[in-house]
């Protein structure tokens, strides 16, 4: 490219050259523009790919399953003589296992967020800050292999007769994993209230426990807000752990002490087994794969919209 | 009688002082909580990788890392399962990270403001919450079934890369934004055209956040196994892949991409779900140096981070 240019610049000192040099390294910008823009235009290739495969296999799928059938029905036994299509008994698991989920970390989250943003000193927060970025690294897959031989067991010391496959220690160590998550969102929010806010309510008298509760958590409330979707939607997601832990058999149950199968633990199954291509049974990983895209993207969009209003708020 | 008379008499009999010393109380009580809640999810989490180390320890030795899985537990390895990933991760960054960077370069330095940037980030931004087994669930339609790439190293690549690809955009973008307007008015005041200004300036200068988020991003893929276990990865391959090399013309042989995979996560998940308790021990194992690999990583990320932080000073 400098060589390119040098050139053109002897070319026109010469004039030897006919065509106006100065088209050459232009020439060259914009084909590297237009190289640049085609990259770009593949992250929506992604999109197209995921809507238009998940769709379509979707649309076979609900040519043979009426779409009532499929919201409405209770059970979920595709691979049976008599199958059948209710999503519902998948649902179920998911909801149950986000729930418990979220019953930890969200507390424990602002918990941590609260104490790092408005009382750690500076070398705490610097310390634990990194520390729980690697923890949120640890595979979900080594937390599975935790639910599973660690937290259940445990469990069952408790609780005798809790089955060895129960949505309970899932649920728990998706909220114990996604903690390290959801409190350094809640933070950021919290570090980026105005510090004076903060100041005037100690000039009233406040104390820093008034101050967080009263001042600072409410003005962040949004990013905090987003910090809780985002992790509604990571749970909702969440594969390895629930499909380790929580069993593999659809049920249409609201008690987490049960074993049930979330959306993505079905998909899982099926993946391990070998359904030929085309088949209905194939189809319906597609259908589950859609109504969980079709959730995760509901709390994705709540989650952001909420994001961009703390943003604009100072 | 006046008010005055009964402020001052309830601060003579020490009120006033009361409830400053009760509100410190519970102050003192509230960063004692949040300090508490905090240690508990470290300490939880830590004990969980400590509860790992110590069922995997006695397992990991030179034989399991370069012995192929088994049907006995005792001689079963991880030859195919590391090198796999290793396989698997080259071809994830050879995808992701021209794709991802040359993304970030047109959406900063190029795009003007218009609905077709606004389309593109708008899009980053959702597939970037998209769960990572819908990743799975569109390779598995698209590359498997309608490309006919087969269950192959070429395709646990590319649904890697595709699932990494908003985590790269999004990281390149913030280091090159942090790349001051004045390096590039000074470039462009030299005389330097566009891309002599992104290859010469900006990129030398936003290398280390680059870095940075494509090592924490590769780090999130080594851990993935939803997205491939749907794509139908193996988890006893006892062969490894072709050599990428052979004895005539020319030379270069690509046979190996198309081989059949496994990887780390595979390999565990396998071994987790089996009933024998010999097995647990290896899955432990395996967990141990998959850690080991994603926590690696992401010390290289952090202290790249601070080396550069350290060496550029606006």
């Amino acid at each position: 490219m400098d060589a390119d240019v040098a050139k053109s610049h002897v070319f026109k000192r010469t004039r030897e050259f006919q065509v106006p040099p100065i088209l050459v390294p232009r020439l060259k910008e914009k084909g590297i523009e237009l190289l640049l823009m085609l990259a770009a235009l593949a992250s929506i290739a992604v999109t197209v790919g995921i809507v238009g495969v998940l769709s379509y296999e979707s649309f076979m799928f609900f040519r043979h399953v009426p779409l009532l059938d499929f919201l409405t029905d209770g059970q979920w036994t595709p691979l049976f003589s008599e199958p059948h299509y209710g999503i519902l008994s998948l649902v179920s698991g998911t909801l149950v296992t986000t729930t418990v989920a979220l019953l930890v970390a969200i507390p424990a989250g602002s918990m941590v967020a609260i104490y790092l943003s408005e009382y750690a000193p500076r070398s705490v927060r610097e310390t634990v800050k990194p520390v729980l970025e690697l923890l949120s690294a640890v595979p979900t897959v080594v937390y599975g292999y935790f639910a599973l031989l660690f937290v259940t067991p445990a469990l069952q010391k408790i609780w005798p007769e809790l089955p060895g496959f129960n949505m309970l220690s899932a649920g728990l160590v998706i909220g114990i994993m996604i903690v390290p998550y959801v409190s350094s969102v809640s933070e950021d929010a919290m570090r980026a209230v105005p510090l004076y806010l903060r100041e005037g309510a100690y000039a009233l008298g406040a104390t820093r426990m008034q101050t967080a509760l009263r001042v600072v958590f409410p003005s962040a409330l949004s990013g905090i807000a987003a910090a809780y979707v985002l992790g509604v939607s990571r749970a909702i997601g969440e594969t390895m752990v629930v499909a380790i832990a929580a069993g593999m058999q659809p049920t249409l149950t609201w008690n987490p002490l049960e074993p049930a199968a979330t959306m993505t633990a079905y998909i899982v199954q099926v993946s391990l087994g070998d359904l030929p291509h085309g088949s209905i049974g194939y189809q319906t990983i597609f259908a589950t794969g859609l109504t969980l895209l079709l959730m995760t993207l509901v709390f994705n969009i709540a989650g952001h919209v909420l994001r961009k209003r703390y943003r604009q708020v100072y | 009688m006046s008010s005055g008379n009964a402020i001052d008499k309830s601060i003579r009999s020490g009120f006033g002082r009361e409830t400053l010393t009760r509100r410190k109380l519970t102050d003192l009580l509230f960063a004692s909580a949040g300090l508490f809640v905090m240690l508990l999810a470290l300490s939880a989490l830590l004990s969980l990788l400590g509860q790992l180390a110590f069922d995997g320890a006695d397992r990991l030795s030179w034989q399991f890392l370069t012995s192929y899985p088994s049907r006995f537990a005792a001689q079963a390895g991880i030859l195919t399962a590391w090198l796999g990933t290793v396989v698997v991760m080259l071809l994830t960054a050879l995808i992701a990270v021209p794709l991802g960077l040359a993304t970030a370069i047109y959406l900063e330095e190029y795009a003007s403001r218009n609905w077709f940037t606004d389309v593109i980030e708008i899009n980053i931004a959702n597939l970037a919450g998209v769960p990572s087994i819908v990743y799975g669930l569109m390779a598995l339609g698209l590359l498997v079934y309608e490309f006919h790439l087969g269950q192959s190293f070429l395709t646990a690549g590319l649904t890697l890369g595709m699932l990494i690809l908003p985590m790269v955009i999004i990281a390149t973008r913030e280091a090159i934004r942090a790349v001051p307007p004045q390096i590039r008015e000074a470039a462009y005041a030299l005389g330097a055209t566009k891309w002599q200004t992104v290859k010469d300036h900006v990129m030398p200068y936003s290398m280390g956040g680059i870095l940075t988020g494509l090592i924490l991003a590769l780090s999130r893929a080594v851990g993935e196994t939803a997205p491939l276990i749907t794509v139908g990865a193996l988890s006893f391959i006892a062969f490894l892949p072709h050599a990428p090399w052979q004895a005539d013309l020319p030379y270069i042989s690509l046979q190996w991409i198309f081989d059949p995979f496994t990887v780390m996560p595979i390999q565990m998940f396998n071994w987790i779900s089996r009933p024998q308790e010999d097995f647990h021990a290896n899955a432990a194992a395996a967990g141990i140096v998959l850690l080991l690999m994603t926590l690696t990583m992401n010390a290289f990320a952090i202290a790249i981070r601070a080396r550069f932080r350290k060496r550029i000073r606006w």
